[in-house]
């Protein structure tokens, strides 16, 4: 028998039968919702069009197959086997190693904080999309009504409604601002939502997950079914999947690919764990790591698929428009009649009129049209949805009813991976008997979401969008490579390879193969550090700047580059850090309480178990 | 002697209307672009009727009310459309000034639009801005609208979520004393392998099972 007599970890501490997911579905599907968030959407079609397309899947498969399953697997194999939540799994596994879970812990409670606020954004354009005409599709007009607000007509109408109607953004991030009372009540709403769906833990998330998960599916093969029939979405593809083949040689394009899959499998999160802890213990956690990782990947793709033909569409509008403008410029200073000038015809004209009449031309402001820079001009992250998506909706006939299914849909995402981070975060402290028994488990999440809100609320002032970015870049990166680095090698080498595969043997009636194994041990540990060094190497070489939005600024509405105050950097640094440092901390911690207890038991020795090894498997 | 009078007074005309002339005003149509199909050409009739809707709005102006249609000049008429208007005293040797001008077509300048079937972008007097209209505000906006609804429906779920968490505790509560032989239950549900004992242990009888080994001694400390 390969489990050892007396490995307690499979024993709830708490008496009760541990909550068990009604159905694999379930389970499969909360898993697919915690990965498939919105960095889906709007980080991976980035990455495929600034990486050469195409091509940009070697490095990104070659990343799921090496760094990204391998990991999932442990993750999944660990939670199923231990049954507990990442701070208790990880104690199990060593009491030194304890310090991993909690790192998990506080990512999954700090990303808890800003993860909402998107949704908040989220839900204000959702609700904001209920009326002809769009609010973002004209600039509203100035005071005494002859002409818009000059920010408005600076920047763009989308991102005078961003900028200034939701966020009301200050130039600065060292001024704070007021609280927006708009975000907070979306804010107050989203936790109330979250709240709601997540309030008896997996009993009720899922039942949520049956439409959080599946509703963006149904709403991208809307949007793409409409985006390919729009003019100008062949273009749009063509220039996303157009493989540069030279763009592998530059190491930063390995570097994105090794990251993203690793954040979009939503790893070191502890939700994942705490999901597989509800599972029954005899169940096949491979092919759940394969088939999830999948998932996800091919959901990216799909996505990329639907937000390119739109953004080809959009950039093909803008193109027209750009030379329409033209046009009508020549028109105008000539006298030409109305439409006589066609766009085919316009290069010609210009020659023309260049020739005979240059000073004429020369003070007219005719822009360089180019359908790439427009191509181009895609953007990742908030951007894309808030900015470029909105635009590009306004184009669409319907577009009100465009920009409910989009908003609903991003905002089914998010909900389904704030899910597994409320998870992440409630199974932990569950398992840890926290609380006293006699506490439902409705008022335990009922206070953490409102803790996770009043923590937030610092995000709806009008500095809360530099803070969100901050919180984005800092909290996740660096922590989570550590995390999971000290996961595949506490795993690995601790609880030692041959228990591990015994365990999976019994969990799933087969032993791991050459690749798990050769994966596990060499390749992913090496790849994590490969990334972590190379990843501290670029944070080091560029000083921590930000982009700020200053309608003041001369060159508006380019947003110039400010450096962050010195208290700020250290509040980035603090962020990066804190994490992964619970691991010294807590093995230190451990360290001399294991010392006070042997001093303190010191004549009866004997009841110490054999020590265990970490053979070879 | 008419002849010559007749040269004078087109001398004079031509003179008062200009392109870039003092008070003269350029002014824009685009009238297949507004109406496509349905455009109409642009011919001397139109420029009548253009003539009349200036004499119209100046007449308006007071102390202007004496303004015939004779008193509005036009030149440079293009294929654009596009072409200059000054609007002159009742002697036709000076134009009024601009401001009086701009001040009277800015007032009607709904009247004039609608005479000719166009609007504000496709009727254009460059220089005189037009006044935009005033963004429809309705008595609440709408998305406060939808977040009411949206909100009353969550706390509404929320509270019937409670209540029946309530509910269930306090039904659980009442059937605890009753239950007695739920461990002899149990026993018969443990699976073959896996050694995962269902134990119920109630609240007011639980205790740590003295054979369970605790988290310190299972692993030799290091």
């Amino acid at each position: 028998m390969a489990l050892v007599p007396g490995l307690a970890p499979h024993v709830d501490d708490h008496g009760d039968e541990r909550p068990r997911w009604d159905s694999k579905s379930q389970y499969l599907l909360s898993c697919i919702g915690f990965a498939v968030g919105l960095g889906n959407i709007w980080r991976f079609p980035y990455l495929c069009q600034a990486y050469g397309g195409g091509a940009f899947l070697v490095p990104y498969f070659i990343a799921l197959v090496f760094e990204g399953i391998p990991l999932f697997h442990i993750e999944l194999a660990i939670g199923q086997r231990l049954r507990k939540g990442s701070i208790g799994v990880w104690t199990a596994i060593s009491p030194y190693l304890g310090g991993v879970g909690l790192g998990c812990f506080l990512v999954s409670s700090l990303v808890c904080l800003y993860y909402n606020t998107v949704l908040t954004w989220v839900l204000w354009f959702l609700l904001n999309s209920f009326q002809q005409p769009l609010p973002w599709s004209s600039c509203p007009p100035d005071l005494d009504r002859t002409g818009f607000v000059e920010e408005c007509e600076g920047s763009s109408s989308v991102s005078y409604f961003w900028y200034r109607q939701t966020l009301n953004i200050t130039a600065d991030i060292s001024n704070s601002g007021t609280v927006q009372w708009r975000l907070l009540v979306c804010l107050a709403a989203c936790w109330a939502v979250v709240y709601l769906c997540v309030s008896r833990g997996i009993e009720s998330t899922g039942k949520a997950i049956y439409f959080t998960a599946l509703f963006p599916y149904l709403v991208l093969t809307v949007f793409l079914i409409r985006g390919l029939t729009l003019p100008g979405a062949a273009e749009g593809l063509a220039h996303l999947f157009t493989p540069n083949v030279q763009i592998l040689q530059n190491p930063r394009v390995w570097l994105d690919a090794a990251t993203q899959i690793f954040f979009s499998l939503s790893l070191a999160f502890g939700g994942h764990v705490a999901f597989a802890s509800y599972n029954p213990p005899r169940n096949d956690c491979r092919k759940d790591a394969v088939v999830i990782a999948l998932a996800n990947s091919m959901t990216s793709l799909y996505a990329s698929v639907t937000i390119f033909s739109i953004m080809g569409f959009k950039a093909t509008k803008d193109y027209g428009r750009c030379l329409d403008r033209n046009v009508l410029g020549l028109i105008n200073e000539f006298d030409f009649p109305e439409q006589s000038i066609s766009r085919d015809d316009y290069p010609a004209v210009l020659a023309h009129l260049n020739a005979t009449q240059p000073e004429r031309v020369a003070r007219l402001p005719l822009k360089d049209c180019h359908l790439e820079h427009f191509l181009d001009k895609s953007a990742s992250g908030p951007g894309l949805a808030f900015i470029i998506f909105t635009e590009a909706v306004l184009h669409m006939p319907g577009a009100p009813g465009w920009a409910v299914l989009f908003f609903g849909m991003l905002f089914s995402l998010g909900l389904s991976s704030m899910f597994g981070n409320m998870e992440g975060i409630i199974t932990p402290l569950l398992d840890l008997g926290t609380v006293p028994r006699w506490v439902p488990k409705e008022a335990l999440t009922g206070l953490i979401c409102l803790l996770c809100f009043l923590a937030a609320i610092c995000f709806t002032l009008q500095s809360g969008n530099y803070w969100l970015e901050i919180f984005d870049s800092f909290v996740v990166s660096l922590n989570l490579m550590v995390l999971a680095f000290f996961e595949v090698v506490g795993v690995i080498y601790v609880y030692g390879m041959k228990r591990f595969c015994d365990d999976i043997m019994w969990m799933t009636g087969s032993r791991p193969g050459l690749y798990w194994q050769v994966a596990w041990r060499v390749v992913s540990p090496l790849l994590l550090l490969a990334i972590f060094v190379a990843y501290i190497v670029l944070l080091a070489q560029k000083p921590l700047s930000y982009r700020a939005w200053d309608p003041q600024h001369d060159q508006f509405p380019l947003r110039p580059e400010k450096l962050y105050p010195g208290w700020v950097q250290a509040a980035c640094v603090l962020l990066s850090l804190l994490p992964a440092l619970c691991i010294p901390v807590a093995a230190l911690a451990q360290l001399f309480a294991q010392r006070r207890w042997r001093r303190k038991e010191v004549p009866s020795q004997d009841t110490h178990l054999k020590p265990q090894d970490g053979g070879a498997c | 002697m008419l002849w010559l009078l007749l040269f004078v007074v087109t001398a004079i005309h031509a003179e008062l209307c200009q392109p870039d002339a003092e008070n003269a005003f350029k002014v824009r149509l685009s009238i297949k672009t507004a109406l496509g199909d349905n455009a109409y050409a642009w011919d001397s009739n139109e420029e009548y009727l253009f003539k009349a809707m200036v004499a119209f709005s100046m007449r308006k102006v007071p102390n202007r009310e004496a303004t015939e249609i004779s008193h509005v000049l036009l030149c440079n008429v293009t294929q654009r459309v596009s072409f200059w208007f000054v609007v002159t005293d009742p002697l036709k040797n000076h134009t009024l000034p601009a401001v009086e001008v701009q001040s009277a077509i800015r007032m009607n300048r709904n009247r004039i639009n609608n005479a000719f079937s166009l609007n504000d972008r496709t009727l254009e007097f460059l220089k005189i801005p037009s006044t935009l209209a005033s963004p429809m505000d309705p008595s609440a906006p709408i998305w406060i609208i939808v977040f009411g609804v949206v909100f009353c429906i969550i706390a509404a779920a929320i509270t019937v979520l409670v209540l029946s968490g309530i509910r269930q505790h306090r039904r659980e509560d009442n059937e605890l004393p009753e239950v007695d032989g739920t461990e002899e239950k149990c026993e018969n549900v443990i699976t073959s392998e896996s050694s995962i004992p269902c134990h119920r242990l109630h609240m007011n009888g639980g205790g740590i099972n003295g054979v369970f080994v605790t988290k310190d001694e299972w692993l030799t400390p290091l």
